[in-house]
Order: structure tokens, then C-alpha cells, then sequence
């Protein structure tokens, strides 16, 4: 903007119009606030404020034992609750070198891709939403009943699921739950496929998203991206491939990847992720279902110091007692160390920092938030472009307000 | 030839002799420090140095040790070499009353939040940073709040109400 400038008689002033964007915006999708200075409808800059439901997890962490910092971490990524819970219980798992059975492993690997098809189903279908195709949203919210029917089988709750115990499952999968697993593995491909159908080659669709909100691999790789967004850009990197954990190694998948990091690209490459959760779950399945005999009714380690009794045994048995008091009161203590372990999460790399003292909580504890780190790229993604085009940016990136904040 | 915590230490100690320390391997992770004022050309010459190659910076945290004097604050950079598929940590202490680090920002755009973000938690004044603010706390904060000197709960305090939660 000029300043002082004496302008001839008629000529109106180039200005530009500051707006908010958010924080309670509908097309934020979570309390995200962005200050847009904008020519016309065209974006010269934007500033992000983050922090708005910050609620100092760190903090709190320090001050809890492991059990307890489970149910922080369901209110990271909520869209995909159980993939953060396992993410902690390997961490502790690693921290403390327990081994989990194979059949542990495969049936948290159901799970985590489950959870990660309900992240991916919530991202690709609000960005139909925010190109203007609500009813894709609304038909596969069905289907995510039936992947929250799952959770609620085996652990009882739904949104923030606090599934799991170090070492394994709180109980073993009731049949209703492997019932209504078959039935999610023979209806949803019908589903994703009708889903397919309506954006993938839609006219409309593309022209709102291809060219919209890209970024190249090197800016990717210098901002920090993981997850879908960076695999868009067309760097082929995944925790599950590069560094297995919970048995990945034994499960034969593909990692899609884009080339130009646009909208378009991210939407197609959660698309194809879908797909291949859904193989990924098929195979589990199988290999759970090859369990047999007493094999096949192992849902955790045998680690009593750290696996949470079961409460039937805790008022039925004075060793199952005093473990259940030693781990509830927190007298259970962690052994001196530190420690980077990292699970792929729905919408990137998912790390936990810890730093053990010998204490009963932490002594520092710090998670590398995938969506803190890249939603820092928007301003950049956004610069130059239209401010309809910054939604559905916005939205294509599967930003989780909860996880940005923590 | 496959990158190993050997061969990034031999490098190391090859450019910069003594004055990287701290050889550790927690877990299987090299983890090293040095000066802080030397965390700029560690972290560049890790960058740039074509057998190393560490250009994705993971997390970047403070912690904060109290009892460690003259070296309370530690900032920890971890660093990922993508095509080998290798991660280290690499640590500088800082003197809580002159916490002054060189920013990493003109290195990895990453490190713009996640040092406003150790700013905001630690008070580590990240030198060279081109927005060194708050980030997730309010601007009007006076303390940094991840410090140990802060408590959770601080059984003592009068400014609160708590009659009806159990407290006196």
C-alpha cells in the first residue's frame, strides 16, 4: 500500500481488504484462524493463529503414568483415535523391550487401518464438501458407523477410544466384532468404489482442485511434511516401510504417491490409501483367523508389571490386586532412558519424545504433532491463489485442530 | 555402502574433532552434542555433506534440567537421512539466564513453528528467527510454562475457588 502519494483526480487506490478467516469459521473445520489479506478475491498473504484449544498435553504428561497419558492422546487426533493410542502403547512397548505376539500385532494392525479409513474418509469427503458435492460426505458417514461399530466392540467407546494396554488388548475380539468386521471388508469396497465414481474422473472436482494449493517435493521435505501430503508431492515415505513396527513387514502393500502435491494429488493419494488399508486389513484378518488353539486366544504379552489385569481377576486373585494398585496408583516405575518412536498415523509421521528419569511419569514428553508441523506450509500453499481455493486447501491437508494444539 | 552410526561419528569427529561430545546410543539412536554456538554448522554440515545427507528435520523440543547448572536448557534436534533411512539426535545446552541458540530457520522451514513453539514452552531464544513469538499460549504470558520450576498443581493457590472440588 502507498503511503502519502498524491494521486490524480478519479483514479481510485489499489487496495486490499484484511479478513479472518475463522477461528469459528464452518469451512475452517476446527478452530483455525486465518488473518487473509486479500486483492479481489485473490490471496497476497495469510497468517495463521494457532493455539486456540491448546491444553498443554506436555504439561500434563509429566505429571501422569503411562495409562493415564493414553486418554491425552485420543484428543490429539480424534478423527483416528486408536491409531494415537497404539502409537503410545508401542512407544512404551519399545521404551520398555516388550515383545508383543504376532497375533497382538496383527489385530492392532486391523485397528490402526480401520482407524486410518475413517481419518481418510472424514478429509477426502470434506474436501468434496468444500468443492460444493456434500452428498458424498453424508453417504460415507454411514460406513463410518460401521468402523465406530467396531471400536465400540472391542473397547466400549467410539470417538476418543482409550483402546489397548501396553502389551496388548484390554480383552480379546469378541466374535460380534470379527462379525461385523467381515461385514465392513464385503460392503465398504462397494462404497469406496461409488465414492470413486463420483470424484475421481468428475469434471468438477478437477477443475476445482488440480493445479489448487501444490508444493514441490524439495518444500515438502524443508517444511516437515509427512503422511499423505508429502507421499502427494511424490516422496515415497511411510513409517509402516521405513521403519515397521506392530509387524508391517509381514503385510504386502503399496504406497501411492503423486507428482505435483496439489489438492487433486492429496485427495487421490488418500483414495488409493484407502484401498490398501482395506488389503491390509483383509491379510490381517486371514492371518488372525490362522491362529489356532491356544494361540488363537492371545491378546496380550505376558508383561504383569505393566499389562493392566483383567478386573475380573483383580477381585478374584491377590497377584492380579496388586498389580492392578501398583499400576493405578502409579508405583509401577519407568526405567532411566530416552527414547524417539514413531508410528504412521492417518495424516503423518505420529512421534513420542520420552525422556524417563526413573520415575512413575516422564520426565519430558514431547509428541511431534504431523499437522503442527506442515499447517506452518499453508500460507505459502494459499499465496497467489483464490480464497475458495484456500478451503479446500485447507481442507485437502487433514488438518485435526486437537493435534495441531495439543 | 550403508550409512551407520559408526561412519556418522567418524565424519563428525573428522570435521569437527573434540568439539563434539556426548557419544551415546540410546535405543539404537546416535545422539551427540556439541557447543551451542556450533549447532548451525553441525546441523549445516550435516545438511550438506553428500555421505550424510540429514535433510529432514523431524522434531526439534526443548528440555528443560534444572539441576544442570549452567546447562539447563537442552535444545534436541532430530534429524532423518530419508534415502538411508537413519535418524540421530543431536543436542546444545544453554544457560537459562542467556538462552540464546542460533535459529535453524534459513535451514529448514520446518523449524520456523517448532521453534516459536520451543520459545513459547522454554523461553529459548532462538538468534535470527524471523518471528520469534508465541505460538500456542497467550501473547500476554509472562512465564514459560514447561519449565519445572511450574508445577501442575500448585496445592497452594489462593486465586481459585475450589471449595466444591474437595480443596480447602
Amino acid at each position: 500500500m502507498s503511503e502519502h502519494v498524491t494521486l490524480p483526480e478519479g483514479y481510485v487506490e489499489k487496495q486490499t481488504t484484511t479478513i479472518n478467516l475463522g477461528p469459528t469459521h464452518p469451512a475452517t473445520h476446527g478452530v483455525f484462524q486465518n488473518i487473509v489479506e486479500l486483492d479481489g478475491e485473490t490471496i497476497v498473504s495469510a497468517e495463521q493463529t494457532v493455539g486456540y484449544i491448546h491444553r498443554a498435553f506436555e504439561k500434563i504428561a509429566e505429571h501422569r503414568t503411562p495409562y493415564q497419558i493414553t486418554t491425552l492422546t485420543d484428543r490429539l487426533n480424534y478423527c483416528s483415535a486408536p491409531l494415537n493410542n497404539f502409537g503410545w502403547h508401542i512407544a512404551c512397548e519399545k521404551f520398555l523391550g516388550i515383545k508383543t505376539p504376532k497375533r497382538v500385532d496383527y489385530l492392532r494392525v486391523i485397528i490402526m487401518e480401520l482407524a486410518r479409513i475413517s481419518d481418510h474418509l472424514i478429509c477426502n469427503s470434506i474436501v468434496g464438501v468444500d468443492s460444493g458435492a456434500f452428498s458424498g460426505f453424508l453417504y460415507v458417514m454411514q460406513y463410518r458407523e460401521l468402523i465406530y461399530e467396531i471400536y465400540e466392540e472391542i473397547c466400549g467407546s467410539r470417538l476418543t477410544t482409550n483402546m489397548g494396554r501396553i502389551g496388548g488388548f484390554e480383552r480379546n475380539f469378541t466374535p460380534q466384532a470379527f462379525q461385523k468386521l467381515e461385514k465392513f471388508i464385503k460392503e465398504w469396497p462397494v462404497v469406496l468404489k461409488e465414492f470413486d465414481e463420483l470424484f475421481n474422473r468428475n469434471r468438477i472436482f478437477m477443475d476445482r482442485t488440480i493445479g489448487v494449493g501444490p508444493i514441490s517435493a524439495e518444500r515438502a521435505l524443508n517444511y516437515g511434511f509427512t503422511g499423505p501430503n508429502l507421499r502427494a508431492a511424490g516422496v515415497d515415505y511411510d513409517v509402516r516401510i521405513h521403519s515397521p513396527y506392530s509387524s508391517y513387514e509381514d503385510f504386502d502393500f503399496t504406497i501411492p504417491v503423486g507428482s505435483t502435491g496439489d489438492c487433486y494429488d492429496r485427495f487421490l493419494v488418500r483414495d488409493q490409501e484407502m484401498w490398501q488399508s482395506l488389503e491390509i486389513i483383509k491379510q490381517a484378518y486371514q492371518k488372525v483367523q490362522e491362529f489356532k488353539g491356544a494361540e488363537a486366544e492371545v491378546y496380550h504379552a505376558d508383561v504383569p508389571d505393566y499389562y493392566l489385569p483383567d478386573k475380573k481377576d483383580v477381585y478374584t486373585k491377590m497377584e492380579a490386586l496388586i498389580y492392578h494398585f501398583k499400576i493405578i496408583m502409579g508405583e509401577t516405575k519407568m526405567p532411566v532412558g530416552e527414547m524417539y518412536s514413531s508410528i504412521e498415523a492417518a495424516n503423518g509421521e505420529l512421534g513420542f519424545y520420552l525422556i524417563s528419569d526413573g520415575g512413575r511419569s516422564p520426565y519430558r514428553l514431547h509428541f511431534r504433532r504431523p499437522c503442527f508441523i506442515y499447517y506452518q506450509a499453508y500460507s505459502e500453499l494459499t499465496k497467489g491463489g483464490l480464497l475458495s481455493d484456500a478451503i479446500i486447501t485447507m481442507s485437502s491437508l487433514n488438518l485435526i485442530a486437537g493435534e495441531l494444539d495439543a | 555402502m550403508a550409512l551407520t552410526n559408526e561412519t556418522i561419528r567418524q565424519k563428525l569427529i573428522e570435521k569437527f574433532g573434540e568439539e563434539v561430545t556426548g557419544w551415546e546410543e540410546p535405543y539404537g539412536m546416535l545422539t551427540f552434542t556439541s557447543d551451542k554456538n556450533l549447532n548451525l554448522k553441525v546441523l549445516q554440515f550435516l545438511y550438506d555433506e553428500p555421505s550424510l545427507d540429514f535433510r529432514f528435520l523431524t522434531d526439534l523440543c526443548a528440555v528443560h534440567y534444572p539441576d544442570n547448572t549452567g546447562k539447563e536448557l537442552a535444545v534436541v534436534y532430530h534429524l532423518h537421512n530419508l534415502k538411508e533411512n537413519i535418524r540421530i539426535r543431536y543436542k546444545v545446552f544453554a544457560d537459562i539466564s542467556n538462552p540464546d541458540v542460533f535459529s535453524a530457520y534459513a535451514l529448514f522451514s520446518a523449524a520456523n513453528w517448532m521453534e516459536r513453539e520451543t520459545y513459547d514452552f522454554y523461553g529459548v531464544n532462538f538468534i535470527g528467527h524471523p518471528n520469534l513469538k508465541r505460538i500456542l499460549n497467550v501473547e500476554e504470558m509472562e512465564y514459560f510454562p514447561l519449565r519445572k520450576e511450574y508445577p501442575l498443581e500448585d496445592q497452594k493457590r489462593i486465586d481459585k475457588d475450589d471449595e466444591m472440588f474437595g480443596r480447602e
